[in-house]
């Protein structure tokens, strides 16, 4: 039978029952737009994982301080300063190190003008940049000799800029910080996200011993709160993870079943583990949302069953004057996979317009590709011609005496 | 000699057992004849037509289409015929009610694979040949009684059948327009050399054939030209 003729036909009998029609299709609509919806906000998630990731820099560490036991009492790490600068430097010794930046962070108000800006402010070395992969996009950075020196200088994320700014140019302008002058150096450019959701460009940095010795007190002399360490590459990061935590037991004097009194941390690999629960969460919406397609098929079925009863005297005529088993079969199954495609192309509607509000509303990132409007559409064909099936052989299979003189 | 067109042997057709509707029927039919079947209600006239038109199977017995035992052939095999060989015209008119007529009487051609020019070309010359030109838009019920036996007709005839089964045509309509009806047979039958069977409750519409076949209770009681 003739393509054409099987689209005529089907539309014809679509039209004729046009209500029923329509709410079987309600159910592929309802079944697609979960589909397309589930993935769209699913990939969103998994978009804004790895943005995240690709912001926090490559084949990272960091390495935290504390958990010491001061007369049975512990504490939780970073509460304690443990590390000291020269155990940084130390661990940027090791082969397979790139980078190392110790970090001392703390909070402040920053005032400018009349502005003013509560924010973290963090002291550390230019080496944090390299490590963080995190260039200055406007001045520059500060160098080992204000390091050195310890000059009240201070690189600026975009947000704080923004707040204390507004639209001048922060560069070369001294805001206050606890009361001290300070130069703005630079501007950061943006990172966005961080996996925790924080918003990584509200921060400030300083230089590390300014801000152990102007700014945050001298409760411990020379420490930091936290180092960050970036490997020369991936391979080589179990080794690092193995030589840092031997090194800093020998430089804490550790002895073998004491318990360390820092922690080394694979970020890359935390957020890997990250990355794939995301993934395996949007996978698992889609898996879900595939069950209301499940009875969207369901709900076509029962209908065309209803159908071939109630035409069984048609498919007798058609096979009076000549219909064969498979021309009866094609008329139904393009029948089921018409409807079944109508609703998806709704439901595809929906859910697109179901995931921008959702992202409207829940300051969420929702991402519809193409391939998973391929994807909706391609099992909408399927679910047609699987749920189609079983009625359009009943169809086929009678008998056309039997169809002829069926009441 | 000629292989007749239909060749019935021994044949029997069972619905329930020791039941038997049709009990050793027996006839051939030639090329070009125009037999009529009477009988009482429920003597088996339909089962025998249904059998003749590959719409049902025989319990019993040989039934040669052309030359061929029907009984060898699938399902398709047995399509094709309907679609080919055979024109039905039934008492119930069996139109689809949501095609139109024309579309009801180009649908034979469908199955025969024709294209949709083809189709409605042929269709039109049909429907203007039962005079109907007319009416080709309309659906099925927006016609009288007559007018959609001759559709009937007309989507009968537009695969150009060797044969026409019709089971009763006039029962559903008045003196005079089943006369009409049985003129368009007769036409087909001389003009053309269809070769037509035709089940009918009246004398005067047997009339119209040349040969007549009366059935008793399943069996062949008199076959007789008329
Ligand atoms: N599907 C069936 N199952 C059981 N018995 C049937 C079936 N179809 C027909 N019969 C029986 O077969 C017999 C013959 O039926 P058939 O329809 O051939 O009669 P008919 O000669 O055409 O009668 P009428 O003139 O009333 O149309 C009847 O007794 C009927 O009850
Ligand atoms: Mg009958």
């Amino acid at each position: 039978m003739i393509i054409g003729s099987l689209l005529g036909e089907g539309w014809e009998a679509m039209r004729a029952n046009r209500m029923r029609t329509l709410l079987t299709m309600l159910g592929m609509v309802f079944g697609v737009g979960a589909v397309i919806m589930m993935l769209a906000i699913g990939q969103g998630a998994q978009l804004m994982v790895n943005e995240s990731i690709a912001s926090m820099g490559s084949n990272l560490f960091i390495i935290l301080s504390g958990s010491t036991s001061a007369g049975g009492l512990r504490q939780g790490s970073g509460t304690v300063p443990t590390l000291t600068l020269a155990d940084a430097q130390a661990i940027g010794e090791l082969p397979e190190i790139a980078a190392v930046a110790p970090t001392l962070p703390n909070n402040a108000q920053l005032i400018y003008a009349s502005n003013n800006w509560s924010t973290q402010v963090s002291g550390t070395t230019p080496a944090y940049l390299e490590v963080r992969e995190w260039p200055v996009i406007s001045g520059e950075a500060f160098s080992d000799s204000d390091i050195r020196s310890a000059t009240r200088v201070l690189l600026m994320g975009q947000t704080v800029a923004r707040n204390l700014f507004g639209d001048e140019n922060p560069v070369g302008k001294m805001v206050r910080v606890k009361n001290s002058p300070f130069l703005v150096l630079g501007i950061l450019s943006s990172k966005g996200q961080s996996l925790d959701g924080r918003d990584q460009d509200d921060t400030v940095f300083v230089p590390i011993t300014t801000a152990q010795r102007q700014l945050f007190g001298n409760q411990f002399p020379g420490m930091v709160r936290f180092v960050m360490v970036k490997a020369k590459s991936a391979e080589v990061m179990d080794k690092a993870e193995r030589s840092m935590n031997e090194l800093l037991k020998v430089r804490h004097r550790i002895h073998p079943g004491q318990e360390d009194d820092f922690s080394v941390r694979n970020l890359t690999a935390v957020a890997q583990a990250a990355a794939g629960t995301t993934k395996a969460m949007s996978t698992m919406l889609g898996a879900i949302a595939s069950v209301s397609l499940l009875v969207g098929g369901i709900g076509i079925m029962n209908i065309m069953l209803v159908s071939v009863t109630e035409r069984t005297r048609e498919i007798g005529i058609r096979m009076a004057i000549g219909a064969r088993r498979r021309d009866i079969l094609l008329q139904f199954l393009f029948e089921a996979v018409m409807i079944s495609l109508a609703g998806s192309f709704i439901g595809v509607v929906v859910g697109i317009a179901c995931a921008y509000f959702f992202s409207r509303f829940n300051d969420a990132l929702v991402v519809v590709t193409l391939s998973s409007v391929l994807l909706a559409f391609g099992v909408a064909v399927a679910v047609g011609v699987f749920f189609g099936f079983y009625p359009a052989r009943k169809a086929a299979d009678l008998k056309p005496i039997e169809a002829l003189r069926f009441q | 000699m000629e292989r007749p067109l239909i060749s019935v042997s021994g044949l029997s057709k069972y619905y329930l057992e020791n039941m038997p509707v049709l009990k050793d029927v027996s006839f051939n039919i030639e090329s070009g004849e125009f037999v009529a079947i009477m009988g009482h209600s429920g003597s088996g006239k339909s089962t025998l037509m249904n059998i003749l038109g590959c719409l049902d199977t025989a319990t019993d017995g040989h039934y040669y289409l052309e030359g061929r035992d029907t009984a060898a052939l699938n399902s398709d095999e047995l399509a094709l015929l309907r679609n080919r060989l055979i024109g039905f015209v039934f008492q119930g008119f069996n139109l689809l009610p949501r095609s139109s007529i024309l579309d009801n009487i180009g649908l034979p051609l469908l199955y025969a694979g024709k294209s949709k020019a083809e189709r409605r070309e042929k269709a039109s010359m049909m429907l203007e040949r039962v005079g109907l030109a007319q009416f080709g838009d309309r659906r099925p019920n927006q016609l009288s009684g007559g007018q959609q036996q001759r559709v009937a007709i007309a989507r009968a005839l537009v695969t150009d059948p060797k044969l026409i089964l019709a089971d009763e045509p006039t029962g559903n309509l008045d003196t005079q327009t089943g006369g009409d009806i049985m003129k368009i047979f007769q036409t087909l039958n001389e003009e053309q050399n269809i070769t037509i069977i035709l089940v009918t409750h009246e004398a005067d519409i047997a009339a119209h054939a040349k040969r007549l076949i009366r059935v008793v209770d399943g069996r062949i009681a008199t076959d007789q030209p008329s």
